[in-house]
């Protein structure tokens, strides 16, 4: 029976088919037989976790908690690149910052729960919460940017990077308010307990990762310089800040 | 904990004496310039089980108008500002020490004598059952909430 690998539910299709390389990279390098899935939401995803059909993720930060503290994942690396929020009005709203939002007004986002506890942090300065907003999920974060040129929102959340990587197109019908800047939390790839005797060997060759021509260019196709080794206090100190922001 | 040295306070300052939880006193200078809180950002810092600040990041030495080296180490009663009410600061510890999470609109004190708004949160680091520090982090309030919360600070002086 193969090991399970899966990366967290919001990367789309072009980035999957990366991961699927790095899956097999991962393959040579522990000499295991691991299965690359992919889940079409945070909750499917989660209840393959509650099930043990998971053993390695790349995690967001918010699952990293449960998956630490509750189910007895560790962390091995990070790519450091930390993950941000933007808040986004189409560009021809009236509304020019944030506290300019008002109660009642609806908010595109995915069912990414870092972004989404982000995105409403970034609200709070209007007064806003989910008591006084409506949320209307959406599949990916370019229906995300549809909702909004089409009106359907008022407001949405992206992802960053993926805010950056929109078409020109649809970038010059939005209008960015604000763009968070926490440095601090970022994904990580986490061993389940069936793997943790191979931890360390797994951080050596993470490391050594971008000293190789081919794992260099794996690193590059995933948009990240290099691995950097997670220990556990790095670790536990992310979750306690998520924790706090969850408050 | 060093009394604020009147070279750090540009302008017209007026003194208090603060009291501060753990019985010492600290003389401080405060002005009235706000310094508005960054857009974007967490204000982070992570402190000894006794309150003394052991990791702080960029946006705290930012908006704390000290130096790195002149934060870690010290109690985080270097902010404390004397609009602050005492009891606002007893909850808290109260509230951590039990192993909670604390959450209050805090207004504190820059080096220079202003002051800055946020939104704290502050939890225990609890690790294999013990409390060996405690994540405060710190967001941007809203107007209301500061206007509320200086209302109730004022009448519990």
């Amino acid at each position: 029976m193969p090991y399970q690998f899966t990366v967290s539910p919001d990367f789309g299709p072009d980035q999957l088919a990366n991961w699927h390389i790095f899956n097999t990279w991962l393959q040579r390098q522990l000499a295991i037989d691991i299965h690359f899935e992919t889940f079409g939401s945070f909750d499917a995803q989660r209840q393959a976790i509650s099930e043990g059909k998971v053993d390695i993720i790349y995690a967001n930060p918010y699952d990293a908690s449960f998956l630490v503290r509750e189910k007895g994942f560790v962390a091995v690396a990070s790519p450091h690149h930390s993950d941000e929020t933007t808040v986004a009005v189409p560009a021809d709203s009236p509304v020019d910052s944030i506290e300019s939002l008002e109660a009642g007004c609806r908010i595109a986002q995915t069912d990414d729960p870092d972004i989404s506890m982000m995105g409403m942090i970034l609200l709070e300065p209007a007064d806003l919460h989910s008591g006084n907003t409506k949320t209307l999920v959406q599949d990916s974060y370019i229906q995300v940017a549809k909702a909004l040129i089409q009106n359907n929102a008022d407001v949405g959340f992206f992802l960053s990077d993926a805010y950056e990587g929109l078409s020109n197109l649809v970038k010059s019908q939005l209008k960015p308010l604000v763009s968070s800047d926490i440095q601090i939390v970022s994904h990580a790839l986490l061993l389940g307990p069936p793997l943790l005797d191979r931890r360390e060997e797994l951080q050596d060759r993470l490391q050594a990762m971008s000293e190789q021509p081919q794992g260099k260019n794996l690193l590059d196709s995933l948009g990240f310089k290099d691995w950097k080794p997670v220990d556990e206090e790095e670790m536990e100190f992310m979750i306690d800040l998520i924790d706090a922001l969850a408050a | 904990m060093q009394d604020m040295n009147p070279t750090d306070v540009p302008g017209d300052s007026r003194e208090v004496l603060l009291h501060l939880f753990d019985g010492t006193q600290r003389k401080v200078l405060i002005t009235d310039e706000e310094t508005p809180y960054p857009e974007g950002k967490l204000i982070v810092s992570r402190t000894d089980p006794e309150g003394r600040i052991t990791h702080c990041n960029q946006s705290f030495v930012d908006m704390s108008g000290y130096e790195e080296d002149e934060i870690i180490g010290q109690p985080h009663a270097l902010l404390r500002h004397p609009d602050m009410p005492a009891a606002a600061f007893k909850d808290l510890w109260e509230t951590v020490k039990e192993g909670k999470k604390w959450h209050g609109y805090v207004k504190n004190l820059r080096k220079d004598g202003g002051y800055y708004w946020v939104y704290a949160t502050v939890i225990p680091n609890v690790r294999n059952g013990e409390i060996v520090g405690y994540t405060s982090v710190r967001r941007k309030p809203s107007q209301k909430k500061i206007e509320d919360a200086i209302s109730t600070y004022a009448s519990m002086s």
